[in-house]
């Protein structure tokens, strides 16, 4: 990556530099209004090479996938498929206006219809939703689905949502913004949810509980159909936090454990780019009880064509237009690409690489849930006695050219490293990722200064968070040249 | 097995080293009750075949220049200069994550930085966050941030009905978990600003307009944000942002809170997602922002450089008391709306915002010298930007019918489907990829289609 510092586009600004060469008015021109015009809308101005540039030295100081490995646990930070990003820009899909006449969007609405029916199958739903636009989206949506069910049955009472220790954080500010109010419930010896915590807090104020299977420590919940028991048992319903899916699809159908509803990540499972942070797309199943309640409006088949329905109690849009649409045509792709077979496939792979180092980790690192783990697993970046701490292991791997595994999270594990490889990574990358932790922990005893000082050849060191958040520099002070 | 690199030695290897027998063997506490289901899907494919299926597929739909196409309301036909896509297209930006590990990210975080930069520019506002996921969604987070502010004292938010409807939906369905309410002024009354300024009391803790509205019209925003503040209450303003290359922004009549789809900033159109949202506001509200912050700070070595900020706001750290749920954002489209801007540049934007004028303009005027029909009848005389109302002598959904069925032309948004008193009217949008020729093309099929 590159090290040499990029000037800003205010600092490249050229008074009179021009990108572009606009057609002149080939009509009348109207009379501006005079009161309420601007004098300069404060842009940069840079030649189109001066913009090339400027963002393909960017690029090279920048980190994705296509540059190396990314275990970064619970994000799945698998290959994005180069043929899903043409697909997706074929004019059909990229021009359609989400406004036309149906009758002249048939393509895309067939396309939406078959996706809601493929999550359906491989989560064991009755309905889906494709219109929230991310996981954290998805989890309001689902979770507004479940006040509504509840409100409709005349229960006004359940203002309470379960959630384990080990969640996403998402889970609980997703609950807040519903106006529900999250109860944390601890983990057990196991790295399970405590079905006795889950007991003991089950009652007619419980609206239901956000299950996280494969959870946060990669581990399949043990307990899972007595969890759901007991919150079915109290009139709760159960919401699957779908980010860990790329453990199941072709493995087990959450529906068929009892899961009322769930949020897909396409950007996690099915494979469209994560974009830097976004855009994701987040489609909700539900089981048949809810619905009723899903937004609207859904894709439906009407004879040979494909219109658009709005459930009967639906809570209404919880965005414009028919959500992500891109991300549904990579996500399209991708499973049609593979198949149930191949989605199964893929399921195996991600759990054998995650398994593949744990084993190869486990005599240099703390594993504290030493057993068979799903597509990710938690060891402590701590090592003993040389003061080098999660965080020190994470920059130095920098240096060796691997993107570091989510750290600090989950909570319930100290100094977590939490590492997920995904299946689209050969055993040849998770052998010399292995061997570079490995050379980690020896530096942290014969050099920890090293490590601790870490990274040293990233394009820069360690930055000062505190400042920034102290000095709020929020734009940039230079002044348009 | 499509993207898996396995080679079966490499597998047994690896299953071995686990202890394992088979790949059957690694799922131990799935219940045998459900695991491994049968999933009824389509068979496996070829890319090479699923290529030709996605065409085949898109070929269903009606494609057609967008010079011939006269649809906005909301999300337009622009032109998008090629280093957006070139810039989109590079895989060390579109296959990262979230900027986490800042020492291998400030490729992204500086471009997200010159994003806030001019965006903040263009709004006349003093913070933008790093996106959000569309327009509408940003106005759902911009109406429950005027919330907080009022600390549970003021649960009422006016809305203006001259807000994109489907904006206004959006913020109902988020609202269902507070006990805040809308009021929505009256829709007949939609070029009103006055009625609704006198909607706004003590229990208001926002007013909500669109300018140019929904309908094209540029309010007047003078004025508006003194009766606002005056009440103790927030002014959001929902924007164009094209709009902003050529009129004064709403941040310099005062705004709170500014927020727009940036979908026109060189993002396509992609059936209406993924797009843009634009979250602005000012700096006494930064610690009540959702979504992610980029600030400059500097390394161990005293180098510039570039984090993500005030974390402490955000759901991972915050949990359950975080300003909001938002995590994945709309990243990759901010970083192709700051490619657009730095391309257009102050002049290139003008030039598209004075080029969206004077078309809609000319179009306008030819349509209302057809008989029968009627440009803005609501409100004449408003200065209206790139979108305008026309009153037609039929309803609509005919009329559009014919305009593609007869002359290969999409028409303008039917009004009637969400304002029932609008039946007979139509939102023609008209930008600079609609040449001279389309729109008297377009004059002349309404004439015919009108008959």
């Amino acid at each position: 990556m590159s090290r040499n510092a990029t000037p800003t586009l205010n600092e490249l600004s050229v008074p009179g530099r021009r990108g572009v060469d606009l057609p002149k008015p080939d009509v009348p021109k109207a009379k501006l209004p005079t009161a309420d015009l601007r004098e300069d809308c404060g842009l940069p101005e840079l030649s189109q090479l001066d913009v090339v540039r400027h963002y393909l030295a960017l690029s090279q100081r920048n980190f994705g996938v296509d540059s190396g490995f990314y275990p970064l646990g619970s994000c799945t930070m698998k290959y994005n498929p180069k043929i899903n990003e043409e697909i997706a820009r074929i004019p059909a899909f990229a021009e359609a206006h989400p406004l036309q006449d149906l009758d002249t969007v048939q393509g895309n609405l067939a396309l939406m219809f078959e996706l809601q029916q493929w999550l359906a199958e491989i989560g064991g739903f009755a309905g889906v939703t494709l219109q929230p636009a991310a996981g954290a989206h998805g989890e309001f949506t689902g979770l507004l689905m479940m006040r509504a069910y509840h409100h409709a049955r005349g229960d006004q009472r359940r203002t309470r949502i379960l959630i384990p220790n080990s969640a996403h954080g998402t889970n609980p500010a997703s609950a807040t913004m519903v106006g529900f109010t999250a109860v944390e419930l601890r983990s057990d010896a196991h790295g399970n949810i405590d079905l006795e915590a889950v007991r003991s807090a089950c009652d007619d104020t419980v609206a239901g509980i956000m299950m996280t299977n494969p959870n946060t420590l990669g581990l399949f919940e043990e307990q899972i159909e007595g969890v759901v028991g007991l919150v079915h048992g109290c009139g709760g319903l159960v919401y699957g936090d779908g980010a860990n899916m790329n453990a199941l699809a072709g493995i087990a159908r959450p529906g068929d454990l009892g899961f009322d509803v769930m949020h897909f990540n396409l950007h996690k499972t099915f494979s469209t780019p994560h974009g830097g942070g976004g855009p994701g797309a987040g489609p909700v199943g539900v089981s048949e009880r809810l619905v009723d309640f899903l937004p609207g409006p859904l894709i439906a088949r009407q004879g040979d064509s494909y219109g658009l329905v709005e459930p009967k109690q639906s809570i209404g849009r919880v965005s414009t237009f028919f959500g992500n649409f891109g991300m549904f045509v990579r996500a399209y792709a991708y499973i049609r690409r593979h198949g149930a077979a191949g989605l199964r496939a893929n399921s195996e792979h991600a759990v054998l690489n995650a398994n593949y180092l744990r084993v190869k980790l486990r005599d240099a690192y703390v594993v504290p849930y030493d057993r068979i783990n799903m597509h990710e697993f938690v060891c402590e970046g701590a090592i003993e006695g040389t003061g080098v701490r999660a965080l020190d292991v994470a920059k130095r791997l920098l240096d060796y050219g691997f993107h570091p595994p989510t750290n600090y999270f989950p909570l319930i594990v100290p100094e977590a490293l939490m590492i997920e490889p995904t299946e689209t990574e050969s055993k040849p990358t998770l052998d010399a990722f292995a061997d570079a932790m490995r050379a980690i922990a020896q530096e942290a005893k014969s050099d920890p200064a090293l490590v601790k000082s870490a990274p040293h050849e990233t394009p820069v060191r360690r930055v000062d968070e505190v400042k920034a958040a102290r000095e709020l520099i929020l734009t940039d002070r230079a002044k348009v040249g | 097995m499509a993207y898996v690199p396995h080679t079966d030695a490499e597998r047994s290897e690896m299953l071995k080293a686990i202890g394992v027998a088979k790949m059957a063997d690694l799922f131990p506490d799935v219940p045998a009750r459900v695991r491994f289901p049968k999933l009824d899907l389509p068979p496996p494919s070829s890319e090479l075949d699923i290529a030709r299926e996605m065409r085949t597929l898109g070929a269903r739909n009606v494609v057609v220049d967008p010079s011939h196409s006269f649809l906005g309301a909301g999300a337009y036909h622009h032109f998008r200069p090629a280093e957006v896509d070139y810039v989109l297209s590079r895989g060390e930006f579109y296959t990262s994550y979230t900027q986490y590990q800042p020492e291998v990210s400030q490729g992204m975080l500086q471009a997200l930085f010159e994003y806030q930069s001019m965006i903040c520019r263009l709004t006349g506002m003093e913070v933008s966050n790093a996106s959000h996921y569309d327009g509408a969604t940003a106005l759902a987070e911009a109406v429950l941030l005027a919330l907080n502010v009022a600390q549970g004292k003021r649960g009422k938010i006016v809305l203006s009905p001259a807000v994109h409807p489907q904006y206004r939906a959006v913020v109902r369905t988020y609202l269902a978990g507070t006990h805040a309410a809308t009021i929505v002024g009256d829709a007949d009354a939609i070029t009103e600003l006055s009625q609704l300024t006198s909607l706004i009391d003590s229990e208001t803790a926002a007013l909500v307009i669109q300018s140019p509205n929904f309908f094209g019209q540029c309010e007047a925003l003078e004025g508006i944000a003194d009766a606002v503040h005056r009440a103790g209450a927030l002014l959001v303003v929902v924007t164009d942002p094209i709009a902003l290359g050529l009129f004064k922004p709403p941040g310099a009549y005062g705004a709170d809170i500014v927020v727009c789809d940036g979908q026109s900033l060189g993002i396509p159109l992609s059936f209406g997602g993924p797009h843009l949202g634009v979250f602005t506001a000012r700096m006494a509200q930064v610690r009540r922002l959702s979504g992610h912050l980029v600030g400059e700070t500097v390394d161990a070595d005293g180098r510039r450089a570039y984090v993500l900020t005030l974390a402490t706001r955000e759901q991972h750290i915050r949990r359950a008391k975080a300003t909001s749920n938002i995590c994945t954002n709309s990243a990759v489209c901010a970083l192709g709306a700051a490619v657009y801007l730095a391309t257009m540049g102050k002049s290139g934007l003008r030039q598209v915002a004075e080029l969206c004028f004077h078309k809609s303009h000319y179009a306008a005027q030819e349509i209302g010298k057809l008989k029968g029909f009627a440009v803005n009848p609501q409100a004449p005389k408003k200065t209206f930007f790139k979108e305008f109302v026309v009153r037609l002598p039929r309803p609509a959904a005919a009329v559009n019918k014919r305009l593609r069925e007869q002359h290969g032309i999409i028409g303008g948004y039917d009004l009637g489907r969400d304002y029932p008193q609008l039946r007979d009217h139509m939102l023609i949008a008209v930008t600079e990829v609609n040449t001279r020729a389309s729109i008297d093309r377009l004059v002349q099929a309404l004439s015919e289609a009108a008959r």
